[in-house]
């Protein structure tokens, strides 16, 4: 008998279960783009088969961070920028686990911007959303990775002299099998790429513009999206990469000009995620690691037994 | 007959120093001889001065002894320097030049006139040294055999050759190991070159010196490995399965060691970009359920710091091990140093704690790796095991019989899910993990990610009992007190359950103490036999537990005595510092003998110290140490 009965059980899932009966209740701003993340997560979640104890969100820290706050799976909250190395070693630990990692663009750009880049090259098998309202929201309104050039905040008064970091040309470019944008103002579209992400096989990086009223009131998050997917004039190969990265080019050289373009941009369905090429070479156990503490039959070899090297 | 062998063997970094090494320190425990080996290598891949010493005796040894009585000099084959004034000076020669402080008297030495030109052993004036100190010198040229029957490289092996001869040793044991290492046309061309050497000293030199190598018999098998050795075989043992690292010396033995042994083991592995990382990994893949391990040496082990508190607020067992070497900053990457102790026991913001064990020697390395898996499962804190490049690095021959016992895969405080359907949940069907009201020995037993009935957030926020985010100031405080706390029960786990980890050893009934933690124990140890056999009256204790402090022994050890000195590798007597902190006294009553020029303490160098620190005299010793006088002097 598992030891994780509650990983793959089959049954119907009410979109309730994902929300706490009782507090907390979320201590976002009225109109935050946080609450968008957590309703198209929650509806996500049940109609792709998971129940709420086979889910471990794991979260960096910022608002962003507190979204397993308001969830309820199984929840790691982390610290500052270091969401990805927790998440993906629960998954090597136990490969069914489905993870799913979140944190913000100050969180997952900034300071855990080396991770962002060796998760995505190894694609790991899990799903990242990166909360991006441009700004340093929980720290009270600094300038972050991805605000645009000239953006005036109290840490960068004369206006911001750094050009905005590109997250999906960089995350194309560093390996992720999946790569898409969505924005709050967008439900419809974030629930169906959230789905898409958590069902992806492979490291699925879902960018989520999410709008921020108290601290970046200016910034154009407020500006209708253009589906790609939707409109006719955009018809690019989501599986071509060098399509895609022209895609990216001209959604992030514009970003904060006006046009804002949000869909899947990058899809690879064919890469092998890093959990089945470490399993090729034999470095990852076919049963999940954290099983085999629960299981009776296990065989665990002795360090006696390599002795006889050093005899 | 011989007391003892002191072996070394010089040449330049990437010459195959280590491997030879580590094949003759076999060779000798075979003949039934217990060995120590002390390696000592420069920061740089090729050439350089590199040296292995082994220590081989009829009895058992503790260090790397005083000095030395055998050299082997190879020469740097990868010398760049040649000119006179090149900022290394002359490398070629340097495996000869710069060993000869140490040689004793009537001491043999063997250098590759292959490789050290006469020039240069006129130039260090070695035959007017030979002669004041009686060392007898046997110039061979080990290059032009080892060409004329196979590669160059193969000098080793005429060099391993010379050494039997002149020892008078028999080969099998070196034959026996060639074939297990090689085979075909290079064992062939190895066992050529060995028995040529052999024989060409035989025929061509009348043998003066009187070294010969020592006899003995062992009763049971041994095996010779090193502290790495022992802390990776301690963790495959406790059953753990995951560990996740970033390369730095010395720590990269460990990780070798279980990244090499894992596949086979169904265990993980992962090399991952920086140290914060490492630490992180492990940290989730505890979470999820694996028995994980990282860690660093001092520098890597500062990016650590993040993860490691997390893992004591989340309350998440891991493992963490800290190889220190000479800091601060990169200091000296391949010198030991006991110079992170501080450092390891504070890291971390806020009222932290873990647990930290102080290995001294390898055993204590394999049973306290067990341990530290032991104590972080069961009370889900952080464990530290911090040791040096001496201990990851030196061999010594333990009895095979004490690896053989079973694995403990158990995770300690986690429930399963028929507990879980018992345990206590609020309303929203959440798990009241952090329920203090129901915690025994101030642990909240925890379930894990995928288990039924067991959904809680871990959060390094202070939190209520099911996770939630709380700056309640009542449940801050029963957390915060729970968690502080669990020291206090380890302790008396340790001190009840647990046989001691601190070592005694020397005149029980002495008036005076010599006090170390870690590595520096088995120098003392053979300080202290030889102060007693000397007619002194001298006892000593090293101490493994670091945090929670045995604070009952070590008081008793410093109220026993009238005088205690405290010897360790720092040039802050960090060690010191910690056991006045935690007793609050005995500061008038210790003097602090300290080491920080890289090299391990030898035993005379603590024989000396105390010589001159007990009898009180005007001068410092003459070694590369130093003594700090007790408060108030």
């Amino acid at each position: 008998m598992s030891a994780f009965n509650a990983i793959g059980e089959e049954r119907e899932i009410d979109r309730d279960e994902f929300t706490p009966g009782v507090e907390p209740q979320p201590t976002w701003c009225p109109g935050c783009g946080d609450f968008g993340v957590l309703k198209s997560l929650k509806q996500a979640l049940p109609e792709v088969g998971k129940t709420p104890e086979e889910v471990l969100t794991v979260t960096g820290i910022g608002c962003s961070g507190k979204l397993n706050s308001y969830l309820d799976t199984y929840g790691f909250h982390t610290i500052h920028g270091r969401s990805l190395p927790v998440a993906r070693a629960a998954k090597l630990a136990n490969t069914d686990l489905e993870v799913i990692a979140a944190g913000g663009d100050g969180d997952g750009y900034g300071i855990g911007g080396n991770h962002f880049i060796h998760t995505a090259r190894e694609n790991h098998d899990m799903t990242y959303i990166v909360f991006n309202n441009e700004i340093f929201g929980l720290t009270k309104g600094q300038t972050s990775p991805t605000s645009p050039k000239g953006h005036k905040s109290k840490t960068q008064p004369s206006g911001s002299a750094k050009t905005p970091l590109r997250p999906l040309s960089l995350s194309l470019t560093a390996g992720a099998s999946y790569v898409a944008r969505t924005a709050a103002v967008n439900p419809n579209q974030a629930k169906e790429i959230i789905a898409e992400a958590i069902e992806h096989d492979g490291f699925a990086h879902v960018d989520f513009l999410t709008q921020c009223p108290t601290w970046n009131k200016d910034a154009r998050q407020y500006v209708p999206y253009i589906d790609i997917q939707e409109s006719d004039d955009y018809d690019h190969d989501v599986t071509d990469r060098r399509e895609a990265a022209e895609m990216m080019h001209e959604t992030e050289d514009v970003l904060n000009e006006g046009t804002v373009l949000t869909g899947r941009y990058y899809v690879d369905e064919d890469r092998p995620s890093y959990q089945a090429e470490k399993s090729a070479v034999g470095e990852l156990p076919d049963q999940p690691l954290a099983e085999r503490y629960f299981d009776d039959d296990a065989e665990w070899e002795r360090s006696y037994d390599l002795l006889e090297r050093h005899t | 007959m011989s007391d003892e062998l002191i072996w070394r063997i010089a040449g330049g970094s990437g010459d195959g120093i280590d491997s030879t090494s580590q094949n003759f320190a076999k060779a000798l425990m075979r003949s039934g001889l217990d060995v120590f080996t002390h390696r000592h290598y420069p920061s740089r891949i090729r050439g350089g001065h590199t040296y292995v010493e082994i220590r081989a005796a009829d009895h058992e040894v503790q260090s790397r002894g005083d000095g030395y009585n055998f050299l082997l000099s190879l020469g740097d084959s990868f010398a760049r320097n040649p000119q006179e004034d090149a900022y290394y000076g002359n490398e070629e020669v340097k495996p000869l030049s710069e060993n000869l402080d140490d040689l004793r008297e009537g001491g043999i030495i063997v250098y590759d006139e292959g490789l050290i030109s006469e020039e240069d052993v006129e130039a260090i004036d070695l035959h007017e040294r030979a002669e004041e100190n009686d060392w007898h010198v046997f110039p061979m040229d080990l290059r032009s055999l080892a060409r004329e029957h196979g590669r160059e490289v193969m000098r080793n092996t005429a060099g391993v050759g010379v050494t039997a001869a002149l020892l008078e040793m028999d080969l099998e044991h070196i034959e026996d190991l060639m074939s297990d290492a090689m085979g075909g046309d290079v064992l062939e061309a190895n066992l050529e070159i060995l028995h040529e050497a052999y024989e060409t000293i035989n025929e061509e030199y009348e043998f003066e010196h009187e070294l010969r190598a020592p006899t003995g018999s062992h009763e049971t098998e041994q095996a010779l490995l090193s502290g790495s050795n022992a802390i990776a075989y301690g963790a495959i043992d406790a059953g753990c399965r995951f560990i996740a690292g970033y390369p730095m010396t010395p720590w990269t033995d460990v990780f070798t060691i279980l990244a090499q042994n894992f596949p086979d083991m169904g265990g993980v592995s992962e090399q991952v970009e920086d140290e914060i990382a490492a630490a992180a990994l492990a940290l989730g893949a505890s979470h999820a359920g694996a028995k994980a391990m990282s860690g660093s040496s001092g520098g890597g082990f500062a990016l650590m710091s993040e993860p490691l508190g997390l893992a004591e607020m989340t309350e998440t067992p891991l493992v963490l091990v800290e190889s220190m070497r000479a800091g601060p900053s990169t200091g000296m990457p391949t010198k030991p140093e006991q110079g992170d102790l501080e450092f390891v026991l504070y890291t971390s913001q806020g009222d932290s704690s873990r647990v930290v064990f102080a290995p001294g020697n390898i055993e204590e390395a394999y049973e306290q790796t067990r341990l530290a898996f032991e104590i972080a499962w069961d009370y889900q804190i952080p464990s530290i095991i911090i040791y040096d490049q001496k201990l990851s690095g030196e061999n010594k021959n333990v009895d095979v019989e004490f690896f053989d016992r079973e694995p403990e895969p158990d995770l300690g405080a986690t429930l399963t899910e028929d507990e879980l359907a018992e345990a206590a949940h609020d309303a929203s069907g959440k798990f009241k993990r952090f329920n203090y009201a129901d915690a025994e020995n101030n642990v909240a037993p925890r379930s894990l990610p995928g288990q039924k009935g067991g959904r809680y957030l871990a959060t390094g926020n202070e939190h209520s009992p099911v996770g939630h985010i709380s700056e309640d100031p009542d449940n801050r405080v029963a957390q915060m007190t729970r968690r502080i706390e669990k020291l206090d029960s380890i302790r008396e786990d340790l001190d009840e359950e647990h046989e001691s980890n601190q070592t005694y050893f020397g005149d029980e009934t002495a008036e005076y103490g010599i006090i170390t933690w870690g590595s520096s124990q088995g120098a003392v140890r053979e300080a202290v036999e030889r102060l007693n056999e000397n007619g002194h009256s001298v006892k000593g204790i090293g101490v493994s537990d670091m945090m929670p402090f045995p604070e009952t022994e070590v008081t008793e050890f410093l109220q026993s005595v009238d005088e205690a000195m405290v010897v360790e590798m720092n040039a802050t007597a960090q060690f010191r510092g910690l056991i006045q902190k935690e007793l609050g006294r005995f500061g008038e009553k210790m003097t602090s003998l300290l080491k920080y020029n890289g090299n391990p303490f030898e035993p005379a160098e603590i024989v000396e110290g105390y010589e001159v620190n007990l009898a009180d005299e005007d001068r410092e010793p003459t070694a590369q140490v130093r003594i700090e006088p007790a408060a108030g002097d």
